[in-house]
């Protein structure tokens, strides 16, 4: 059987190339063999040397993280050199020694150096081990001193963040923490390395990675104690991209110091662009906490305890929105053309449907209100009325529309995403079928609706903008340091709500009202010498405990109250800023809510009332 | 049909020389990961251990069937090899960097491994069906020219730059070994030298970078230049007789990068020396040679070119990496084949040995 056998001239031939084939293989052998030779023998014994005393280290250079602005260029979060106290395992001599002097010297607990050397990765016995970050400059002093007394001790120097105003702005520049073994894992952070610090929230997280920069290293060449003889060679690090952020320090630093003592939430924003000027959520915390290495006491209370504190409220908290809904029922209701701006309807304090009542805020009722003055005096009759002629599900359209129900897109994670019910949703979540109460429940912004601060903030910044919808952000350029030219982040559109600008006008002049009006609801918010426009809101927290003891307020448990909302525009005339206000448990929104949005204004506006000289 | 003379042609050098590779290769490995045992080390032992039993089993697997019959589906496994390399590059695992796995099961495999056999055998369909005693001419070299840069050039996007240089070395040595005329070979390689410039400048800074240190590994101090620099220090302090098992002290201190895979080899020279190390070279010379031997004792074009392009592909793999590892060559991670860890490798080596065996045991049918 032969298929394809070499004719005779062809075989010589190819049995000269095999021999020319084992010629090369055998030079090529030989070549190796050669430099073995020149490796082993030849230069053996300076290897050798080189290898008993392995003199050539590699050296970390982590890159200076990015530093964070606010949008004026004030710096908010800097790096300063800090002093790390480490060992190298294989240099230290005797361990229980070294512990105890350590102890002795700067008070560290022998147990966590234990700890964290036993935590370092096996196989490397001369990578420095961090065994506390940042040393003081009194122990600093005395390590020094003592230096001799301690082999494999060693310091390095790393920068540090400070974040400079404390908790300042906290929720929105996030905080950092070690690196974990799953976030390593994931890919994510291809330049970090176990106990490296990366972002855990804000836009220290969102901007993880171009804040981190490149890190750099050395080869260097060091004596037998580990001290650096001579630099090799060195490759630079890349530090990271610089963060300017929309936020306003002096506005957001008002903002906070209105919420001290308070559990709650402030959002400012430009109603043109979605830029965040002021992002504050009570209570806060210290970043500067988590750098040292948090203990684990503290951390179980600021995750457990009751407040909350890590939790940023407004992006994450969701509130029933009681009477700030009342915006989104009357553009539904004046757009569907279910009720006429001039029709009144009557209030005797009390809506009766089927076999139930439900009650007006206003006991002895409002009397006969039309569209301007429901808005103004915050008619639940009216509204409930409302909410019956129109059916919740048109009213779930307007609400989306106007960006309820869904996250807003703001660029910091962590954002929830509130809730707007439609018949659909409630067969689908509970099973039952929608009821004709629940709708009245729905109009005044109760029931099963959920928004965040920054949701009510974006509602009030669209009505008064004509009726854009811009996804909020926080951050207006990044770049700079080592990485060249600014990225620009552009206000960007996320959809246009559909309203005729008949009934924006309307619902404008209303809102008005209910500042200037007389008997207007959120009078506290006023401004002298500009027009604020706003709506309150007083959103029950347990409805049936409420309706049980009407009246007697007083006597519920604080988690019992009311959550206070105060959503305003101004000047109403050419809006430039938004607010949102939620106090947790704080009562009515025109008392506790209304006048911190109306010092935050003032400070804005730079008018001066009584509480706007205090800043 | 069973032939008796199957059995009698059984090629025991090849089965004698693998056994001892294998064997070297597991015993270096354990002092390789030695100073990692409890972390993990001791697995790699002996998942290298199955991986060299699964090998074994593809090699006798390789030897049950003709081989000529390979020649019909070369072009439809050349297709099947694209495709995979595709899809890796599509829904391929990253790691390190580059997109080299395809998770299958709880096992990942690197396609670009099976695209070097695939290639060899899709090269020996070629030249076996277009002989030309007078040497080949650049018009008769479109095809070979094609059926490498493809899987190449693709291996090199995920970026596995070492394989896919792999890839034309071997190609080129096979191609040159089937003669190429004279004129033709000058015209290829002064297009090659006309081109490269315009490639090079049209090249992005950083991909300018990578190459730069990948020819120059001090450009690359705390990557490529601080390995070389480790993997010399290591070999060198050897001596002749080395440091002796598990005593080799850049291995313990972990010095040594990758030391149970691409620096496999320096493991082996710090602690057997100069004289283990030559011996292992010798046992990878004999392979080669013995792989020689058996495209001379194939009586039929298909086979002998076959196994001239295995040996090819053994040849450059052993050459490039301890080149590497010496200080010779850029460090371009390739591992040492047969001896440093690794499953698709082992198991594609031992496939490709198994071909080796498969014409070596049918020399005579074509008598």
């Amino acid at each position: 059987m032969r298929r394809t056998d070499f004719d005779p001239v062809s075989l010589e031939i190819f049995y000269r190339q095999l021999q020319r084939a084992t010629l090369v293989v055998l030079a090529v052998f030989a070549l190796l063999v050669l430099r073995l030779w020149f490796l082993q023998i030849v230069n053996g014994w300076n290897y050798r040397a080189q290898s008993e005393n392995n003199r050539i280290h590699l050296q970390d250079i982590p890159p200076f993280r990015g530093l964070i602005f606010d949008r004026h260029g004030r710096m908010l979060v800097d790096n300063r050199p800090a002093y790390d106290l480490c060992l190298i395992p294989e240099e230290i001599q005797d361990r229980r020694a070294l512990f105890a002097r350590l102890k002795r010297l700067v008070g560290l607990d022998p147990a966590l150096v234990k700890e964290r050397l036993r935590e370092a990765p096996r196989g490397y016995p001369f990578r420095p081990v961090r065994v506390k970050r940042g040393l003081s400059r009194d122990d600093l002093a005395v390590i020094e001193t003592h230096r001799f007394n301690l082999p494999g001790v060693t310091i390095r120097v790393a920068p540090q963040r400070v974040y400079l105003y404390g908790a300042l702005a906290a929720h929105v520049l996030g905080y950092l923490g070690e690196i974990s073994d799953k976030e390593l894992r994931s890919g994510e952070y291809p330049e970090n390395r176990p106990g490296d610090l990366i972002g855990k929230s804000g836009v220290e997280l969102r901007w993880n990675r171009q804040l981190n920069g490149i890190r750099g290293g050395a080869q260097v060449e060091v004596d037998a104690a580990g001290r650096r003889l001579r630099t090799i060679s060195r490759v630079p690090p890349t530090p990271g991209a610089n963060l300017y952020l929309t936020l306003d320090f002096r506005l957001q630093r008002l903002a906070e110091r209105l919420l001290e003592g308070k559990r709650g939430a402030v959002v400012a924003m430009d109603p043109r662009s979605g830029e965040i000027l002021a992002m504050a959520s009570s209570p806060a915390f210290d970043p500067n906490r988590f750098i040292k290495g948090i203990d684990k006491k503290s951390w179980e209370r600021m995750v457990r305890g009751g407040s909350f504190p890590l939790q940023n409220r407004a992006t994450a908290g969701q509130y029933p929105p009681g009477s700030v809904f009342k915006i989104v029922v009357a553009v539904a209701a004046l757009e569907e053309g279910v009720v006429t701006p001039e029709e009144k309807i009557v209030c005797h304090g009390s809506y009766t449907l089927g076999n139930r009542v439900y009650r007006c805020w206003k006991k002895w009722g409002h009397g006969a209100v039309d569209f301007h003055r429901a808005v103004v005096e915050s008619c639940d009759v009216y509204f409930y009325e409302l909410g019956k002629r129109l059916g919740v599900d048109r009213i779930a359209r307007y609400a989306r529309m106007l960006g309820l129900g869904s996250k807003t897109g703001l660029d910091l994670g962590g954002e929830r995403p509130g809730l707007i019910p439609t018949t659909r949703w409630k067969r689908k979540r509970w099973g039952t079928p929608w009821q004709g109460g629940e709708t009245l429940s729905t109009a005044i912004g109760q029931s099963f609706v959920l928004a965040t601060p920054i949701q009510a903030a974006n509602l009030i910044a669209t009505i008064f903008n004509g009726g854009n919808l811009y996804v909020p952000q926080v951050t207006r350029w990044l770049g700079g340091g080592g990485r060249g030219a600014l990225q620009e982040f552009r206000p960007v559109k996320r959809g246009k709500a559909h309203i005729s600008p008949k009934t924006l006008a309307l619902l404008r002049e209303a809102l008005t009202g209910v500042v200037n009006e007389p008997r207007g609801t959120g009078s506290r918010a006023r401004v002298e010498g500009v027009t604020v426009a706003g709506k309150t809101g007083t959103a029950q927290v347990v409805a049936m405990e409420r309706e049980k003891v009407r009246g007697e307020k007083e006597k519920l448990p604080p988690e019992f109250n009311d959550h206070a909302w105060f959503v305003a525009a101004a000047p109403a005339e050419n809006p430039l800023l938004a607010v949102a206000v939620l106090i947790e448990n704080g009562g009515h929104g025109g008392s506790a809510a209304a006048p911190i949005a109306g010092s935050l204004m003032r400070a804005f506006f730079g008018s001066r009332g009584p509480e706007g000289a205090a800043n | 049909m069973f032939d008796r003379r199957l059995i009698q042609n059984f090629d025991w050098v090849l089965l004698l020389l693998l056994l001892l590779v294998a064997g070297v290769s597991i015993l270096n490995l354990y002092s390789a990961t030695y100073a990692v045992r409890e972390a993990g080390g001791s697995q790699i032992v002996v998942k290298q251990v199955y991986w060299y039993l699964i090998g074994f089993g593809v090699f006798f697997l390789m030897t049950t069937f003709n081989y000529f019959s390979l020649e019909r589906v070369a072009y439809a496994g050349f297709l099947a090899s694209v495709a995979l390399l595709l899809a890796v590059l599509v829904v391929g695992k990253v790691s390190s960097g580059s997109q080299r796995w395809l998770p299958l099961g709880p096992v990942s495999f690197q396609p670009s491994e099976l695209a070097k056999i695939v290639l060899v055998i899709t090269l020996a369909k070629f030249f076996r069906d277009k002989s030309d005693i007078r040497g080949y001419r650049l018009r008769d070299l479109w095809r070979p020219l094609l059926l490498t840069a493809v899987p190449s050039l693709l291996i090199m996007k995920e970026p596995d730059l070492g394989t896919g240089l792999l890839l034309v070395i071997v190609s080129f040595s096979i191609i040159l070994f089937f003669r190429v005329r004279l004129r033709s070979l000058l015209i290829l390689m002064g297009a090659a030298l006309a081109v490269s410039p315009l490639v090079w400048f049209g090249l992005k800074d950083y991909q300018q970078k990578r190459i730069l240190s990948f020819l120059r590994p001090e450009m690359d101090p705390l990557g490529a230049g601080y390995h070389v620099i480790q993997s010399k220090i290591a070999i060198g302090s050897g001596l002749f007789w080395g440091k002796g098992f598990l005593k080799g002290t850049q291995t313990r201190l972990h010095f040594l990068p990758e030391q149970h895979t691409d620096f496999a080899f320096s493991v082996l020279a710090e602690e057997w020396g100069f004289a283990g190390a030559v011996l292992l070279l010798i046992l990878y010379l004999l392979l080669v040679l013995w792989g020689l031997n058996i495209a001379r004792n194939s009586k039929e074009r298909f086979g002998a070119v076959l196994a001239v392009g295995i040996s090819a592909l053994l040849f450059w793999q052993v050459v490039i990496n301890v080149g590497m590892v010496t200080g010779l060559l850029p460090v371009v991670g390739i591992p040492l084949v047969l001896l440093s860890y690794g499953g698709s490798s082992l198991v594609t080596t031992m496939a490709a040995m198994g071909l080796l065996m498969n014409i070596s045991m049918r020399r005579f049918m074509f008598q």
